[in-house]
């Protein structure tokens, strides 16, 4: 039954598993993978702290939209999720991705 | 560009939790309109947070019989429908609102939250606010490597979506709350290894039973004590994580022994092992939109900035209403009372029919559960004595990466004298967070710095954030023909 | 009275930017100062500004002049702490959007040239776009101010105060001024809830708030707040290298329009933030949030940068510039008060004037012939004008 519905999306060139309705931060996190962002200065992982929308620790690249809270947003079939790299260029309006 | 102003409300409710739900559903029933709006896609706020119910067959939903409150919640949501079928209230989910601003009298101004939403602007006669709270922290070494999380986020987790964020955790910090977390990640499968406790709670936890007779508590203590005790975890008090190891990835804690100021007991060190930290010393209340329309605030008795509300919710700025957490942390009992009476008091001031029995029974349900609250802050606080955990390297500030030592230096060397001095001097708080992470602990540092206790007027410094959360610059850019008039 | 020994030299009233510049050189000449802030230091229009030492937007004067001159002071005798404040000589770029505009800018350039301003022709957009890689493609080309520098203002007020302190200073916070001593005529002290504080002389360095503070004094001083708001992005990768502004700001200094004004600046900051400014409106000290000023801002920035479009906006602030009815600040002691000094009035530029302005009094006040004339900046100037 639950396997039926469950979906995937791709983090990083890999395939990663959730069922409808999680968001992006949780089907990282079921999928055991805790980082997904690097700080600007020290180099550091991130993923979720605050679980809630608050911290904005949990920044991702989804779908080549920047800086989107893994813990704010769902998760969807076919979703392209990049970790954040504070050093990748913005993208140019009427780019790939505007 | 669509039409973003909804117009000519008599009252927008901000927040959709126990206190913003019990207002709307009060007020629109007594015949206001109301706009609602909250960050989720669907109501429920942090203590009835719940699976996407879209998708009940893959994240089944909570039952009424596990799930405290939970007929609560489900007959509040069928009146909000009701109300909200009958054109009398408009939900609007899925939007954060980043500014209360005055305009006929009040222009509420909400960004998307999610992908189906687009921003909004309601104008409205009266405001409710009623934005909640998220869980306090305190900074320890390695608290920035993944795996540690704020046990309100763990919950949250397992609550909306029913994932566990590790295999063998480590709960720590002080209150009961820690406790609920803990019995819902062992009965969602997970080894807790321990539950720390920092005070020695000779208040709540040696009267469980007491706890249980009282309906304001702020969670449901002796419930979650036997799930523990079958679960076989491990409870200590007067016992803290002093140290998270691992370099990308939690591996394991130092836990310590401290005594009731906090200092750490010689060689009382000890190392577990774990992939999961959840840490949490309590909440704090969300208050920039109260502090942004100018309400009074005050500091509570757990040491948290909060607003100021007369006995029947009013703010200090006419048309303007508080409920719930950000009036002080009281838990769901209390922010719903206070959010029925805060509708209430909407209603009568609109002109609608005032309801004195109700208004002195819900007065009554908050002074009880305020009292509770009170207690409970005594029992547990945070010790006094924290920052000794910290190294000069440790981070405070975990968005602009600001360690302890430079926080110190700009206290001791550039005579940085307050919270918002040494965070315009040192960046602590200037980062996508806004401060809402470490406000608290680098007022704490800096007041051991410079002996002075952080006064209202800091805190409330440090929670002005004029955007509550950002919003894209194109966004903001459609303002410009004062579109909105 | 909490202040014990001997009288200082001077007390100074506020520890903004020009309140630690004047601490710093009075202390630095071998002067005894007691600084008396009300909040802590730079809590005023310092931590609300952006900190940009311009050249290009100043037109011929005694503002010119100073600024010239406090440019000498930043890069010479205070250069070997310029690391402290993040001075950063990262030139300014004015880009014009018609040519009607161009023009404009051309022969302010060339004026400016004969002034002994550097300024470079920026000759059509594949130009601009080679200094600034994303900036907008409908602009025409512009004006390369290769001079123009900033600092970080809230570290030099502290730094500043710290080198004072270091040569006998000494600083007091949270202390409000709530009177002026005045014997036979003469400013010899202050009183604060701590007790009187006598000195020397009383320097108001009080920004804003200095007509206010003259006022104890029995002296009437003009100068009066000009709001003005700035939008600080999340931090994003280098995307902005100069400080960029468009022609508009060129119309706008001309216009003396008491309304709305906004002219767009954008520049990135070592923390990864791009920082945007700003606007000028006449509202008094109301500090709340202004919708058309922070859209207005938003829009015109979106349209020299477009890639800024989709980039979130994490703060707003805003603050209060300090002006005078002849847009020129008040500096040295003030000819109907004996004692009483003044360095304030400084409006969008006293971060980058600061250094000169305090340098400057200083050397006024121990009786030396300052470098440059204070006479254009005497603070009685406005009495003078009412009388004639
Ligand atoms: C992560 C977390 C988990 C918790 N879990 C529990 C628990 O399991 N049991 C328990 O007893 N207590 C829990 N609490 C404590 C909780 O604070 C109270 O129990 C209760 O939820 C408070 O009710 P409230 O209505 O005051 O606030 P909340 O329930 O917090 O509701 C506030 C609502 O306002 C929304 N909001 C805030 N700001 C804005 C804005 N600017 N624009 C739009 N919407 C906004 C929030 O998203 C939220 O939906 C938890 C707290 C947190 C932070
Ligand atoms: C949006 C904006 C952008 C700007 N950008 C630039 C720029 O790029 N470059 C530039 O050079 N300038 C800029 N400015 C202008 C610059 O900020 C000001 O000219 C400068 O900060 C003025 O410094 P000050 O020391 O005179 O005043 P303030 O910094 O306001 O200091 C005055 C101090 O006096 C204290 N005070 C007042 N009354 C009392 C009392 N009774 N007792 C004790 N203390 C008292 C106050 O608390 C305050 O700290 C900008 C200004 C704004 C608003
Ligand atoms: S985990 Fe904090 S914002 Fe997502």
């Amino acid at each position: 039954m639950i396997d039926d519905s469950t979906r995937q999306l791709c983090f990083d060139g890999r395939n990663v598993p959730f069922r409808p309705g999680q968001s992006v931060g949780a089907a990282l996190a079921a999928a055991g993978i805790s980082s997904w962002r690097t700080t600007r200065v020290g180099a550091a992982p991130r993923g979720l702290f605050c679980g809630i929308g608050v911290c904005y620790d949990c920044l991702v690249t989804v779908d080549g939209r920047r800086s989107q809270r893994a813990c704010m947003t769902p998760a969807h079939e076919g979703q392209v999720v990049a970790s954040d790299d504070p050093r990748r260029a913005l993208d140019e309006p009427g780019g790939p991705n505007a | 560009m669509p039409d973003r102003t909804r117009s000519d409300y008599d009252l927008c409710v901000v927040g959709a939790g126990p206190a913003g739900l019990n207002a709307t559903v009060t007020a629109g029933e007594r015949g206001l309109r109301v706009a609602l709006v909250d960050v989720g896609v669907q109501p429920g706020g942090q203590y009835w947070r719940h699976p996407d119910e879209r998708f009940p067959d893959t994240l089944p939903q909570p039952s009424a019989t596990r799930r405290h409150g939970w007929r609560e919640y489900r007959d509040l949501d069928a009146r909000l429908d009701a109300l909200v079928r009958g054109g009398r209230v408009v939900h609007l989910a899925g939007r954060h609102v980043w500014g209360v601003h005055p305009g006929r009298p009040f222009l509420v101004r909400a960004t998307a939250a999610g992908e189906d939403a687009d921003p909004v602007v309601v104008h409205a006669r009266r405001i409710v606010l009623a934005t909640g709270a998220y869980d306090r922290q305190l900074p320890v070494p390695g608290w920035t490597t993944p795996g540690v999380m704020a046990a309100g986020g763990v919950q949250a987790l397992l609550a909306g979506h029913h994932v566990r964020a590790g295999r063998r955790v480590v709960v720590a910090g002080t209150g009961p709350f820690l406790l609920s977390v803990a019995a819902g990640l062992a009965e969602a499968g997970a080894e807790v290894v321990a539950v720390c406790e920092a005070n020695a709670l000779t208040g709540w936890a040696a009267h469980p039973l007491r706890t249980l007779q009282e309906p304001g508590k702020l969670v449901e203590g002796a419930g979650y004590v036997t799930t523990l005790l079958r679960h076989r975890v491990p409870f200590r008090t007067r016992t803290v994580i002093t140290a998270v190891h691992g370099t990308g990835r939690v591996t394991g804690a130092t836990l310590r022994r401290v005594d009731r100021r906090g200092r750490a007991r010689a060689g009382s060190e000890e190392r577990v092992d774990a992939d999961l930290v959840a840490l949490g010393w309590g909440f704090i209340p969300q208050l920039e939109l109260a502090v942004g329309v100018g309400a009074a605030t005050r500091v509570d008795v757990d040491g948290s900035l909060v607003a100021v509300v007369d006995d029947d919710q009013r703010s200090s700025v006419s048309g303007v209403y508080l409920a719930g957490e950000v009036t002080g942390v009281g838990g769901a009992v209390q922010s719903g009372a206070e959010g029925a009476l805060a509708g209430l008091t909407a209603a009568a001031d609109a002109g609608r029919a005032d309801d004195p029995r109700l208004r002195a029974r819900l007065r009554r349900r908050i002074a009880r559960a305020h009292r509770f609250a009170v207690a409970m802050h005594r029992a547990s606080s945070v010790p006094v004595d924290w920052p000794t955990w910290l190294a000069d390297d440790t981070l405070v500030c975990r968005c602009e990466e600001v360690d302890t030592g430079t926080v110190r230096a700009a206290v001791r060397d550039l005579a940085a004298d307050d919270p918002r001095d040494v965070r315009v001097t040192a960046r602590p708080g200037m980062g996508m967070c806004q401060g809402r992470m470490c406000g608290f602990a680098l007022s704490c540092l800096v007041s051991v710095e410079t002996a002075v206790t952080p006064a209202a007027a800091d805190l409330a410094s440090l929670a002005t954030r004029p955007l509550a959360t950002p919003v894209r610059l194109a966004e903001l850019a459609e303002m410009a023909d004062g579109e909105e008039g | 009275m909490t202040f014990r020994g001997p009288a200082p030299d001077a007390v100074i009233v506020g520890a903004g930017m020009l309140g630690a510049a004047v601490a710093y050189f009075a202390a630095a000449a071998g002067m005894s100062v007691i600084v008396v802030e009300r909040g802590s230091i730079a809590s005023g229009t310092t931590s609300r500004c952006e900190g940009n030492l311009l050249l290009s937007d100043k037109e011929v004067g005694p503002e010119l002049e100073l600024a010239h001159y406090s440019q000498y002071v930043w890069r010479g005798e205070l250069a070997e702490h310029a690391d402290l404040w993040e001075f950063e000589a990262k030139g300014g770029l004015v880009a014009a959007a018609s040519e009607a505009q161009r023009a404009g800018l051309d022969a302010l350039a060339e004026h400016q040239r004969s002034l002994g301003i550097r300024a470079e022709p920026v000759e059509g957009p594949a130009a601009l776009r080679e200094i600034e890689p994303a900036i907008a493609p409908h602009l025409l080309g512009g004006v390369y101010y290769p001079e123009d520098a900033q600092v970080q203002p809230v570290l030099a007020a502290h730094h500043l105060l710290r080198l004072a302190r270091e040569r006998g200073a000494e600083v007091r916070t949270h202390l409000p001024v709530t009177g002026i001593r005045i014997v036979g005529g003469r400013a010899v002290g202050v009183n604060t809830p701590d007790g009187a504080i006598d000195a020397g002389a009383v320097v108001v360095c009080a920004g804003p708030w200095s007509g206010d503070v003259a006022r104890l004094a029995g002296v009437d001083l003009p100068i009066r707040p000009r709001r003005g708001f700035v939008l600080v992005t999340e931090p994003i990768p280098v995307t902005i290298r100069h400080k960029v502004y468009s022609a508009e700001y060129v119309e706008n200094v001309a216009s003396s329009d008491s309304g709305l004004q906004v002219s767009p600046v954008v520049e990135g900051t070592p923390s990864g933030t791009v920082l945007i400014g700003s606007s000028r409106e006449r509202v008094g000290f109301d500090a709340g949030f202004s919708a058309e000023a922070v859209g207005r801002i938003a829009s015109a920035a979106a349209r020299l940068f477009p890639v800024l479009a989709d980039v979130q906006v994490m703060r707003t602030y805003s603050g209060f510039r300090p002006y005078s009815p002849d847009h020129l600040p008040v500096i040295g002691e003030d000819a109907r008060m004996p004692g009483l000094w003044h360095a304030a009035g400084h409006e969008g530029a006293g971060i980058g004037l600061s250094v000169g302005t305090g340098r400057l009094l200083v050397q006024a006040m121990r009786h030396a012939t300052p470098d440059v004339s204070l006479l254009p900046f005497r603070p009685h100037r406005f009495a003078d004008a009412d009388a004639a």
